[in-house]
């Protein structure tokens, strides 16, 4: 009974990790705890992404994709696999359904697979505040895979890009690509493009239009790097599935494989991790000094400047000299 | 502000298809600010205590209108207290005869609701179970 929360996930406990997802999620005391003293045990897990617009068949993918991973050919071992996935939450009411469990019933029963359903709770760019720190739980806990299902929104999903190793952008034919795919900047982010429901009509045309992009896209990839030397850049592969009927899959599971392989020699691997964390680092910076100087500055002499502001008599320029003068002394 | 939202697994454990009810209170529980995780059609059991489990929701609402409830509801009230859950509440929904509702009751169920239920019905009595009644409908 004197077990810590983070002690009893570390021990596989699934009711524990459970318990501590939530806390998490919620920001509590013990949660935050929890995540220091799991964060030793960090870092292991390959991070997978996986975005898209709305429909095109993120869950039924994932889905496949960790039933093939549970099932691997003759003599490989199972990996451990987690699922976050995250729903937008109700601008109007805060409340949410979270349905991505429904396509994701293949995994029911196994005791080496994790989902865990949230809501965006007003985050904008794909993901929940708190993904980044449900995904570390998970990972302290063991599981060596973890796969991020994104709101479904289609646009500028660069947070995805920011935590996970690999990215899947998942497209389907029909939903207007050529002009989506350049709209969403999906090849900047993207390292294995999954153009699903390939049983569709006009699988063909997407998959051209798609080809199209990222040929023009491959030259750039191929950028030097700070000592100056060429990197062999990663060109992002282009897969057909049929998620509903499993087609194509063990493809996307080799893909995912080999962008690991590539990160892991190519140094890219600890380069995406110091970025992601001095990227945590600087947003819990930014948070707590905001916090902080809001607390340093009466909440009249903030009122009173921002009423300057809107009789146009400080600039906003101006009113920020002044704030943090106060906040100086 | 930031009080911790209440999250419901809407589940619909057994073989029917009738699935409207499920979702009419799915949506009416998001609609008052809860965090609805739904599980589709046909769960069994211990599909239904997996998800809840990892889900780790307070709240798992059942809708059965099979007929089968005296067999589901007890299997999987006993597979959440085996694995720890005996906290979480349990309601159950859909075409249920009158004289299983006592019984349903005994076990442990904290409400049963028939056709024409009022969703702000459902919603008082969850917010009730969960021990949130000030938080009813509040934006
Ligand atoms: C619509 C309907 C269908 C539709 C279903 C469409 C769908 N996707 O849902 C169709 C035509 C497909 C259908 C088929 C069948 N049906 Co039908 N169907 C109905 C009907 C007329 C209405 C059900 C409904 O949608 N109501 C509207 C919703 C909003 O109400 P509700 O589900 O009752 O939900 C409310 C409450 O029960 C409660 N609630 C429900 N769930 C939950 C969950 C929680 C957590 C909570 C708190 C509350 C709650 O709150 C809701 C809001 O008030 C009912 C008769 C009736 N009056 O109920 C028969 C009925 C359910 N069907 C019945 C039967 C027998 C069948 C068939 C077997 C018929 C056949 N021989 O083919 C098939 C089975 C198909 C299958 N695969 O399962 C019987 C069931 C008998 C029984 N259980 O003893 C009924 C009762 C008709 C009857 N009187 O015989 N059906
Ligand atoms: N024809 C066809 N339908 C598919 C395929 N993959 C998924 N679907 C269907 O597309 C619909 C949406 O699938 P989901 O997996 O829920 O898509 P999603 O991208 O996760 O959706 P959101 O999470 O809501 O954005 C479902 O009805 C699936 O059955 C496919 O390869 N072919
Ligand atoms: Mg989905």
């Amino acid at each position: 009974m004197s077990f810590s929360l983070a002690e009893s996930v570390l021990q596989g406990n699934r009711l524990a990790l459970a318990r501590l997802l939530t806390h998490v999620e919620n920001g509590t005391p013990e949660g935050l705890e929890a995540l220091n003293q799991l964060f030793p045990f960090t870092g292991k897990a390959h991070l997978i992404g996986v975005t898209g617009a709305p429909g095109t068949g993120k869950s039924s993918l994932v889905n496949q994709l960790v039933y093939a991973l549970r099932h691997p050919e003759e003599g490989q071992k199972p990996s451990q696999v987690a699922v976050v996935a995250v729903d937008p939450s109700s601008p109007f009411s805060g409340g949410a359904i979270l349905g991505d469990r429904v396509r994701m019933r293949d995994l029911a029963g196994d005791a080496g697979v994790f989902i865990r359903s949230t809501a965006s709770r007003g985050a904008l760019g794909g993901l929940a505040a708190s993904t980044a720190n449900l995904v570390q739980v998970f990972d302290a806990a063991g599981f060596e895979m973890i796969f991020i299902e994104t709101v479904g929104a289609g646009q500028a999903e660069v947070e995805i890009a920011r935590l996970a190793h690999t990215v899947i952008v998942v497209e389907a034919p029909g939903l207007g690509d050529e002009i989506q795919a350049i709209k969403a900047g999906i090849l900047e982010i993207a390292d294995i493009i999954v153009l699903n429901k390939a049983d569709r009509p006009l699988a063909d045309n997407a998959e051209r239009a798609l080809r199209m992009m990222l040929e023009m896209a491959v030259n750039r990839e191929k950028s030097p790097s700070e000592d100056g030397k060429l990197i062999q850049g990663w060109t992002p592969l282009l897969l057909r599935t049929i998620a509903t009927e499993g087609k194509g899959v063990r493809e996307v599971c080799q893909a995912i494989q080999e962008h690991r392989c590539y990160l892991q020699s190519s140094g890219e691997w600890e380069r995406r991790e110091q970025v992601r964390l001095q990227a945590e680092l600087e947003n819990r910076l930014q948070a707590a000094l905001m916090k902080r100087l809001k607390e340093a500055i009466p909440a009249e002499t903030y009122r009173n400047i921002l009423n300057e502001m809107v009789l146009r008599r400080l600039s906003p320029y101006q009113a920020l000299e002044i704030l943090l003068d106060g906040v100086k002394q | 502000m930031s009080q911790r939202k209440i999250r419901v697994l809407i589940a619909k454990p057994g073989l029917d298809g009738h699935d409207r009810g499920a979702k009419v209170v799915a949506r009416a529980l998001r609609d008052a600010g809860m965090e609805v995780i739904y599980t589709g059609l046909r769960q069994t059991p211990e599909m239904v205590a997996e998800a809840a489990l990892q889900e780790d929701v307070d709240v798992v609402g059942l809708s059965i209108l099979s007929g089968a409830h005296m067999a589901l509801v007890p299997r999987i009230l006993d597979r959440l207290r085996a694995q720890g859950q005996e906290n979480v509440k349990v309601f159950v929904g859909g075409i249920i005869p009158d004289e299983d509702i006592p019984r349903l009751l005994e076990m442990g169920v904290m409400g049963v609701y028939g056709p024409g239920t009022l969703t702000e019905q459902i919603i008082k009595d969850i917010l009730a179970a969960v021990g949130r009644v000030d938080q009813h409908l509040q934006p």
